[in-house]
């Protein structure tokens, strides 16, 4: 109990990685709801190509945008609960008074989120890709743009999710907050996808995505940690 | 010298209702202070305030003569928080919960057998945090407490969903921290018969 003893403390590592391992610990304890972004996005993104009918010219046309469209929305779905029920068992207060940076603390939410509901939709998108037919250029340009894309849908969405987390009802809050920010992921990831099926250059697309990841990355912890703040008031 | 934690001139208000004007309260370290009022008269938010929870309207919290606000995490490492919500996630066991909080914050895991033997806690180390009754549950938090070697601990309520000798455990526990050069604030309805009689703050 002396002044001493403040160096003692868990690394910021051990901090990062505790909040990871904790969320997918509790992913694994409940797979239905980890599991229904997914669902929602192989349906969603399978059931068009039966309803538009065999014809490849029109397929690739439309698939990278409804892939695209498909998976931002998937994306949403499991945002909305990311501090929901930290919330109600205090554990946001135990977060929030830890002596661990809270910035780094939501940055761990937000990886595990994204491990768990961004990364299987990347794993399963070149399934989905065959469904409409796309050759295999842009069947990995799109495996590559969803990495980058997801993984900004879920920075951002954790700003918002922070935001709306004392809200009742903040479903369609949460779509109005981060779908702005969302739009140019979805333009240049939907238009990347197009370009490869076409057989352009896509490089400039990639770089673009990769780069407003980074931006997402370095700003969105911040955000959403002074989001908590005000939202745990 | 100054006092361990001190609140000066703390106005606080909720929506448009003041719950409390120029507050002045100072702790040194081996006191404890206990936060009296009826329900709603603001006990835990002035708690909240003071772990730096709540944004006051005006008003200082110092942490060993210096503000929270300036040095946070020192605040915040020698700080343990006890509320009514465990902060313990429903689905993992109490050692899971309990490891996940040792990579947030300070906690002595070696002494981890020998307090779950204290509390009684050793048969339910396994089981999923849901299944304990509110009274284990309760433990848990205490457990927290005792692990993390905090200077101060702030408790909110802390005698609820405890039976007879839970409560007597838990003023055994603050006694033993205060006796030990700990400090504790309290905020409870319920008179608290501690060993050396506390600093109270009365809301009205």
């Amino acid at each position: 109990m002396s002044d001493g003893m403040q160096g003692t403390g868990p690394s910021l590592w051990q901090g990062f990685t505790a909040m990871v391992r904790r969320d997918l610990m509790l992913a694994f304890k409940r797979p239905g709801d980890v599991l229904n972004p997914l669902f929602f996005f192989a349906i969603v993104s399978t059931l068009f190509p039966l309803a538009i009918g065999p014809d490849t010219d029109v397929l690739r046309l439309v698939g990278p945008g409804v892939v695209w469209v498909a998976a931002l929305l998937a994306a949403l779905l499991s945002l909305n609960t990311l501090y929901l029920s930290d919330l109600e068992d205090g554990s946001l207060d135990q977060i929030v008074l830890s002596p661990q940076p809270l910035p780094l603390l939501t940055l761990g939410k937000t990886a595990a989120q994204w491990l768990v509901s961004g990364l299987p939709l990347v794993l399963v998108s070149p399934f989905v890709g065959i469904a409409y037919q796309l050759p295999g250029e842009a069947v990995q340009v799109m495996a590559v743009t969803l990495a980058f894309g997801t993984l900004s849908l879920s920075l951002l969405g954790s700003i918002g999710a922070a935001l709306i987390v004392g809200l009742n009802r903040g479903t369609a809050l949460l779509s109005l907050l981060v779908l702005p920010l969302a739009m140019p992921v979805l333009i240049f990831g939907a238009r990347t996808v197009s370009l490869a099926a076409a057989g352009d250059a896509v490089a400039a697309g990639i770089y673009f995505l990769a780069a407003y990841c980074v931006l997402a990355l370095s700003f969105a912890p911040f955000a959403a940690a002074a989001a908590l703040k005000i939202s745990n008031d | 010298m100054s006092s361990l934690l001190a609140g000066r001139s703390l106005t606080l208000f909720r929506g448009d209702h003041c719950l409390f004007t120029d507050l002045d309260f100072a702790l040194n370290a081996g006191e404890a202070l206990v936060i009296q009022g009826q329900n709603g008269s603001g006990k835990t938010s002035l708690l909240r305030a003071i772990a730096g929870l709540l944004d006051l309207e005006e008003g200082e919290i110092e942490w060993r003569g210096r503000s929270i606000r300036a040095d946070r995490q020192a605040f915040h490492s020698d700080m343990a928080w006890f509320a009514h919500r465990t902060g313990c996630k429903a689905d993992l066991s109490l050692l899971e919960n309990l490891r996940i909080e040792s990579g947030l914050r300070r906690m002595r895991m070696a002494a981890l057998d020998q307090t779950l033997e204290r509390l009684g806690l050793v048969r339910v180390r396994d089981l999923p945090f849901r299944a304990l009754s509110a009274g284990q549950q309760r433990r848990v938090s205490l457990a927290r407490l005792l692990l993390t070697e905090a200077t101060l601990w702030l408790m909110d309520e802390p005698f609820t969903n405890l039976d007879k000798d839970g409560q007597a455990l838990v003023v055994e526990l603050i006694d033993e921290h205060v006796g030990g050069g700990g400090s504790c604030v309290l905020a409870s309805h319920q008179s608290a018969n501690l060993a050396a009689e506390p600093a109270r703050i009365s809301l009205s």
